[in-house]
């Protein structure tokens, strides 16, 4: 089948799931352009990794790779293919053999490629030289676990194929940028819901990440963030990142596969540059948040 | 017409109105002057606009629409959906607007309902129009599961159900047309600003 750029797969390139670990799915940046039919952005949950896996082996940052969730993924290689692995830290094996994150590495038709339980981060991301290649639904390859488009979870023994490579592998071994510590949180739409207190605290407490937390929102615990009142607000639609307080007054922040529209207030929202590290935080840490005025002289409505 | 422009993060901006009437009518002048964002999301009154490179610009240049009226001239098209009235909730409908079963297919066949928004499931259009009298409460305990097709109605708002799912919407009825197929051009058959009217199947 030819892709949407006009590159026709070549059937022999394929590899198969040996063990898909407790959840692995295909993902590329995802579904933009249809939030007003209801369906979801989806997409890679840490974008700046899944792009750098791409690049490092010589792919756009469009094609789809492995979005490899607290790790366990074991896949056997049925074709000659450049991989690298990204996002999350653990042991990456080829045959039984300790080999590097962040790098390219030039591979071959019977190696056995074997990730580990993640050490530090959630989610990896596998990529390979060509890509994922599976039927696109509304031009993208990702699986949206809120609304169910896209291939499901990978399974084992399932053969998986590639597309045909794109360019060579990039040489050297990616640095990985120093982690913000922080998560910036643009105060709005809805910060006028809640006490004056609220978003102070958001700002000098941390949140710890909660073990519901999932592809569609990050749950965090932490001081309740106190509304105005009970007033109910009529669904309206959300952006990725943002973070809405339901009656609990327990934040969660909106990943790749959050809805479109909501009906609970939104106190703020994280910009997409700092995602990054809320995808990749483990239940049990915590977040800190730093407020930031990102709309200067905006029109902000008060009630 | 008075709406204002909420910044939403780094590159959105949220549109409030006073009325879904309003949001419809504003809606329907973003896509006429092709505003250029990722994504317009309607709300129940509010729009989205997602993806500006210059939010600031947009905010302020929308509140000057101070001409919108509040039901747009050019409306959008009317869809038919084709209905057999044999839902499960048929009946307690019927009890909560006082009516017989009969005239609760005949109050639902006449009015014209508006797509105000998407959401929920990809294709699930709530479709506003039921006046504030007949105003329906969603199931105690919602259904595990919902077959697709069933034509339903909650609050102020009826639909149809885009694909098996749970759900907690009182169901009149049945549809066998697709309103949602991710293969179609366009993909979702009731996009926001589209007219809805239930007819005999």
């Amino acid at each position: 089948m030819p892709d949407p750029h006009g590159r026709t797969a070549s059937p022999e390139r394929s590899l198969r799931v040996v063990q898909p670990g407790p959840l692995t799915t295909v993902q590329d940046l995802g579904r933009p352009g249809w939030a007003h039919l209801g369906v979801p952005r989806s997409g890679a949950a840490d974008q700046v990794a899944h792009r750098l896996a791409n690049r490092l082996v010589g792919n756009p940052e469009h094609v789809a790779s492995l979005e490899i969730t607290v790790g366990g993924l074991v896949v056997a290689l049925e074709c000659a293919v450049a991989i690298a692995l990204t996002g999350a830290r653990g042991s990456l094996r080829v045959n039984g053999r300790p080999r590097e994150w962040g790098t390219a590495l030039s591979l071959g038709a019977g190696d056995l490629v074997e990730i580990g339980p993640f050490e530090s981060g959630l989610r990896g991301y596998l990529a390979f030289s060509g890509g994922v290649d599976c039927p696109t639904v509304l031009g993208s390859r990702s699986t949206d676990l809120l609304s169910g488009l896209g291939p499901a979870p990978l399974g084992e023994g399932q053969e998986l194929r590639l597309g045909s490579a794109w360019g060579p592998p990039m040489e050297g071994t990616a640095t990985q940028a120093p982690a913000r510590d922080v998560v910036r949180l643009v105060p709005g739409p809805r910060a006028d819901w809640f006490r004056a207190s609220a978003l102070g605290r958001l700002g000098s407490s941390a949140y710890v990440v909660e073990a519901d937390s999932n592809r569609i929102a990050v749950r965090l615990s932490g001081p309740k963030l106190n509304r105005i009142d009970e007033a109910q607000l009529p669904s309206e639609g959300l952006v990725l990142g943002s973070v809405q307080v339901p009656p609990n007054g327990q934040p969660l922040v909106m990943l790749a596969d959050h809805p479109v529209t909501g009906g609970y207030p939104v106190i703020g929202v994280v910009p997409a540059q700092d995602l990054a590290l809320l995808a990749q935080a483990r239940p049990g840490e915590p977040i800190r948040f730093s407020v930031v005025a990102g709309a200067e002289g905006a029109t902000t409505g008060r009630r | 017409m008075s709406v204002t422009a909420r910044r939403v993060g780094l590159d959105a901006v949220l549109v409030e109105c006073p009325s879904g009437a309003v949001a419809r009518a504003v809606y329907a002048e973003v896509l006429r002057r092709v505003v250029a964002a990722v994504d317009v999301v309607p709300g129940a009154t509010t729009i989205l606009l997602d993806g500006l490179s210059d939010p600031q610009a947009v905010a302020a240049d929308i509140e000057t629409w101070v001409d919108i009226e509040a039901e747009p001239i050019s409306r959008g098209p009317v869809v038919e959906i084709p209905t057999t009235y044999d839902g499960p909730d048929l009946a307690s409908v019927a009890r909560l607007w006082g009516m017989t079963t009969a005239e609760v297919v005949g109050t639902h066949r006449s009015l014209t309902f508006d797509v105000d928004f998407c959401g929920f499931a990809p294709g699930f259009a709530y479709c506003s129009g039921l006046p504030e009298h007949l105003r329906v409460p969603r199931l105690q305990r919602p259904r595990p599961r919902v077959e697709p097709g069933s034509v339903a109605v909650a609050d102020l708002y009826t639909a149809v159900y885009p694909m098996a799912s749970p759900g907690g919407w009182q169901i009149l009825g049945r549809t066998s047309v697709s309103v949602w197929d991710p293969r179609g051009e366009p993909p979702g058959l009731l996009a926001p600003g589209t007219r809805v009217r239930f007819v005999d199947a």
